[in-house]
C-alpha cells in the first residue's frame, strides 16, 4: 500500500482500468461464492443464513477410517493423480521440445515456423480435440484394428478409452504447449556465454543441462506448471468425455449441483477447490520467487 | 458509457447470485415484442425437436417470428428461477413444476384461451390412453396440471380453468440396442444390467431421468418393488444406487452420457449395445444406416410431456400474441411434424389432418409402412413393410409404467448419484 502511494498520480489513473476488471470480475463474484456458501437452499431458491452444513456434508463421513474413503477424497485424490501424471508428461515433453526449439534450431525463422507448428492443435475447439481421439481408441478404432490384425492383441483393448489412461493422453495433448512455451521463454533469455563457458571448463552435455539450464528455466517451469496444475484440477469437460462420464472430478460435482440449484453446495465446493489450488500454487512460488526472476 | 456498463455487470452477477431469491420483481423485463413491426416471440427450451421449417412456417402463417434460446432441460429450469423475464414463452417438461410452480415465476396459463383445448389427448387431463388408466408413478402431467387460479402457487386436485402448461409433445421412453450385434431379443429392462452386456451397456448421467430408468431396472431384476418409483424414500434411493454402484464397480458401464450426442455416438460406434436413449437418437444412429431399435420391455416405459408456460409478468399484447402462437403450435402442422420424429402431439385430431395416411398408419397405428417413411427433414428412417418399434399409441403411451419425476428427497438422490459417479 505504501509503494501504491508514493506512485506518480498518473500511473495511479492507468492503474484504474485493470482494477476495476479486477474488482467486477474477479473480487465480486469471489466475495459473492464465499458468502452464498454458507447459505442454506432448497428446491427452487436459496435462503440468506449462516450454517456451516454445505461445508460438513462434504466432509461427511471423510474422517472415519473405519469405513471406505468418503466421495471428497475419492474424488480429490483422483484430481491429485490426474494433476501429477499430467504435470510429470506435460513437463517432460515440454522441457525437451522447448530445449530443442531454443537450442538446437539455429535461426529465427525456423524457430518461429516450428513454434506455430506446435500451436496447430489448438487452431480448433479442446472438444473436437479430444471427441477425435474416440475413433482411433475405441473399441473398433484403429488402434484396437491394427492390435487385432497383427495379431498383438487377440481381444479389442478397452483401457485404450473411457479410462485413466484416455483421459491423460488427452491433457497431455492438450496442455504440453502451456508447457512449451514459458519454458521456452526461459531458455531464449540464458544468456549462450554462460553455456559456453561451462562447456569451455569441461562440462558435459549433462552437466550443462542439470547445473546450468535446468536452475535457469526454473521460473517458465513453475509458470508452466501452474498453468497445467489449475487447469486439471478445475477441469471437468476432459475428464467426463475422455472417462465416460464415470470418472469423478470435483468441476463435475459442481456442475452437477449447480444444474440442480443447488448453489450453495456448489459454491462450498468451489471454495474450497479454489484454496486447495491456491495452496498448491503458493507451495510452488515458495520454492522460486517468480516476480524476481521474470 | 462506463456508468451503465458498470451498472450491467453489477445486475449480470447479482442476478446470477441472488435471483433466485429475489425470483421475479428483481430484474424489470425489457420486452422483446415491439408493436409496430413483426412480433418476436424469445422461444426458451431445448428445442431438440424444433427446426428451420417450423419458423418458416410460423412466420407464412401468422406473421410472428421467434428467436430460440437453446438450453439443456436443467437449465431451462434454471433460467426461469434466475431470469424470469429472459424469454416471452418457455418449453418446459411437467416434471420441473413441483420445484417451478411454488416459486410463483410461471402465469397459470388460460385454457379458455385454447382453441383446442378439449381436445388435448387425456394422456394428460386424465392420466388415460384409450379410456384405460396409465402408469401415474413419478410425475404424471394430471398431477401437476391445474392450478388454483391464474397467480396460484398451488396445485388443485381438480380441473380448473387454469393450468401450469399448455401440453404440447411427449413420448414413451425406453432402452434403445443395437439388434445385429446383441443378437437375441431383449424385453426387459433387467437386461441393463445383465453380465453378458458387461462393459457394454450405459446410462444416462442426468440424475433425475436416469434414477427412473434404474428404479425400472431394479424393479425388473426383482430386487425391490417401489411404492412409488418417482417418489423414493431415502432407503429406496440408497438401494437403488447401491445396486447401480455395485454393478458400476463390476465394469458394467461403458460410460455414461449427458448430452444426446454422446449417445449417438457411443451406440453408433458399437462401444454401447444396450443403453438409456431418447427417441430421436435412435433416428439419428438409424439415419447413418446402423441398425438400432427402440426396444419395447415387458414391464413398461418412461415417459415424459412437456409444453408452453408464460412468465408471470405477462400480460396485454405480449400475452395475446403468445397464445396465438400456441394455438398456432396445436393447429395440426407442428403436430404432424412432432409425429413424423417419433413423438407424439397433445392435440391429435389436428396432427392428423396433417399427415399422409400411410403415415397416420405407420406412426400412430402400428401398421406396416406401405411407402418408404421419412423424417421431417426428408431422410429415409424406415423402408416399405416396417412396423414401429413398440407398435401404436395405444400400445405405447398405454404401456406407460412411470414419468420422469422430480422427488421430494432430491436433494438426498443427487448427492447419492454423484456418490455413484465417483465410486
Amino acid at each position: 500500500m505504501m509503494k501504491f502511494l508514493k506512485l506518480k498520480p498518473t500511473v495511479g489513473l492507468l492503474s484504474i482500468p485493470y482494477s476495476l476488471i479486477f474488482i467486477f470480475f474477479f473480487f465480486i463474484p469471489l466475495t459473492l461464492t464465499f458468502i452464498i456458501s454458507f447459505w442454506d437452499y432448497n428446491e427452487y431458491s436459496i435462503i440468506p443464513d449462516f450454517i456451516f452444513e454445505n461445508y460438513s456434508y462434504i466432509f461427511k463421513d471423510c474422517f472415519n477410517f473405519e469405513k471406505d474413503m468418503c466421495v471428497t477424497f475419492k474424488t480429490y485424490l483422483s484430481t491429485f493423480i490426474f494433476c501429477f501424471v499430467t504435470w510429470f508428461f506435460t513437463l517432460i515433453i515440454g522441457f525437451f521440445v522447448a530445449y530443442f526449439l531454443a537450442f538446437y534450431v539455429n535461426s529465427i525463422t525456423w524457430q518461429i515456423v516450428l513454434f506455430l507448428l506446435c500451436t496447430i492443435p489448438f487452431w480448433t475447439s479442446n472438444v473436437i480435440r479430444m471427441i477425435s481421439w474416440i475413433p482411433l481408441l475405441g473399441r473398433n478404432g484403429l488402434v484396437n484394428d491394427f492390435l487385432l490384425s497383427t495379431g498383438l492383441a487377440d481381444a479389442p483393448q478397452e483401457w485404450l478409452l473411457y479410462s485413466g489412461f484416455s483421459i491423460v493422453l488427452a491433457f497431455v495433448h492438450l496442455y504440453t504447449l502451456f508447457m512449451i512455451v514459458p519454458i521456452f521463454n526461459s531458455m531464449m533469455r540464458i544468456d549462450k556465454s554462460i553455456i559456453e563457458a561451462a562447456y569451455d571448463n569441461g562440462a558435459n552435455g549433462f552437466q550443462i543441462l542439470w547445473n546450468i539450464i535446468i536452475p535457469l528455466c526454473k521460473p517458465g517451469i513453475v509458470i508452466g506448471s501452474i498453468f497445467v496444475i489449475t487447469v486439471v484440477m478445475g477441469d471437468f469437460i476432459t475428464i467426463g468425455i475422455m472417462g465416460g462420464q464415470q470418472i469423478p472430478s470435483i468441476g463435475k460435482i459442481i456442475y452437477v449441483e449447480m444444474s440442480y440449484l443447488q448453489l450453495p453446495a456448489a459454491a462450498a465446493n468451489a471454495v474450497i477447490l479454489l484454496a486447495l489450488t491456491l495452496l498448491i500454487i503458493w507451495i510452488m512460488t515458495k520454492m522460486i520467487d517468480i516476480r524476481k526472476e521474470l | 458509457m462506463k456508468k451503465s456498463l458498470t451498472r450491467r455487470n453489477m445486475l449480470k452477477t447479482s442476478t446470477a447470485a441472488i435471483g433466485a431469491v429475489a425470483g421475479a420483481g428483481l430484474l424489470k423485463g425489457f420486452p422483446a415484442i415491439h408493436a409496430a413491426d413483426a412480433p418476436v416471440i424469445r422461444y426458451l427450451g431445448t428445442a431438440v425437436n424444433m427446426g428451420d421449417a417450423v419458423q418458416k412456417r410460423l412466420f407464412d402463417d401468422t406473421g410472428i417470428k421467434v428467436k430460440f434460446i437453446v438450453k439443456t432441460t436443467d437449465e431451462v429450469v434454471k433460467t426461469i428461477f434466475t431470469q424470469p423475464n429472459s424469454f416471452d414463452i418457455v418449453d418446459s417438461e411437467y416434471f420441473s413444476m413441483p420445484k417451478l410452480v411454488p416459486s410463483g415465476n410461471l402465469l397459470g396459463m388460460d385454457t379458455k384461451r385454447i382453441k383446442e383445448w378439449d381436445n388435448v389427448t387425456s394422456a394428460f387431463t386424465k392420466g388415460e390412453v384409450a379410456g384405460k388408466k396409465i402408469g401415474d408413478q413419478g410425475t404424471a402431467p394430471k398431477k401437476v396440471m391445474y392450478l388454483k387460479g391464474a397467480k396460484s402457487k398451488e396445485f388443485a386436485s381438480e380441473p380448473t380453468q387454469y393450468v401450469t402448461l399448455i401440453p404440447t409433445v411427449y413420448n414413451a421412453d425406453t432402452l434403445g440396442i443395437r439388434p445385429d450385434l446383441i443378437k437375441r431379443p431383449i424385453n426387459t429392462w433387467a437386461e441393463l444390467l445383465n453380465p453378458e452386456f458387461k462393459g457394454k451397456a450405459s446410462i444416462l448421467n442426468i440424475p433425475s431421468i436416469g434414477i427412473m430408468d434404474a428404479a425400472m431396472v431394479v424393479e425388473a431384476m426383482g430386487e425391490y418393488k417401489y411404492p412409488d418409483k418417482g417418489n423414493m424414500t431415502k432407503e429406496e434411493i440408497d438401494l437403488t444406487m447401491k445396486i447401480f454402484t455395485e454393478a458400476k464397480k463390476a465394469g458394467q458401464f461403458r460410460a455414461f452420457w449427458s448430452d444426446f450426442n454422446e449417445s449417438v455416438n457411443l451406440m453408433a460406434s458399437g462401444e454401447v449395445v444396450i443403453q438409456s436413449m431418447w427417441s430421436p437418437a435412435i433416428t439419428a444412429v438409424r439415419t447413418k444406416g446402423i441398425p438400432c431399435v427402440y426396444q419395447p420391455l415387458k414391464e413398461g416405459y418412461r415417459a415424459w410431456a412437456a409444453g408452453f408456460g408464460l412468465p408471470s409478468t405477462t400480460k396485454g399484447r405480449q400475452a395475446d400474441i403468445c397464445y396465438e402462437f400456441i394455438n398456432w403450435y396445436l393447429s395440426g402442422w407442428v403436430g404432424a411434424y412432432l409425429n413424423r420424429q417419433g413423438y407424439y402431439s397433445a392435440v391429435i385430431p389436428t396432427a392428423k389432418k396433417y399427415m399422409k395416411a400411410y403415415e397416420w398408419d405407420y406412426w400412430m397405428m402400428g401398421k406396416p409402412a406401405t411407402a418408404d417413411i421419412m423424417s421431417p427433414e426428408g431422410k429415409k428412417l424406415a423402408s416399405k413393410g416396417e412396423v414401429r418399434d413398440g407398435g401404436s399409441y395405444e400400445a405405447r403411451m398405454g404401456g406407460v409404467a412411470c414419468w420422469n419425476a422430480t422427488m421430494d428427497e432430491n436433494k438426498y438422490m443427487v448427492r447419492k448419484w454423484n456418490e455413484m459417479i465417483a465410486s
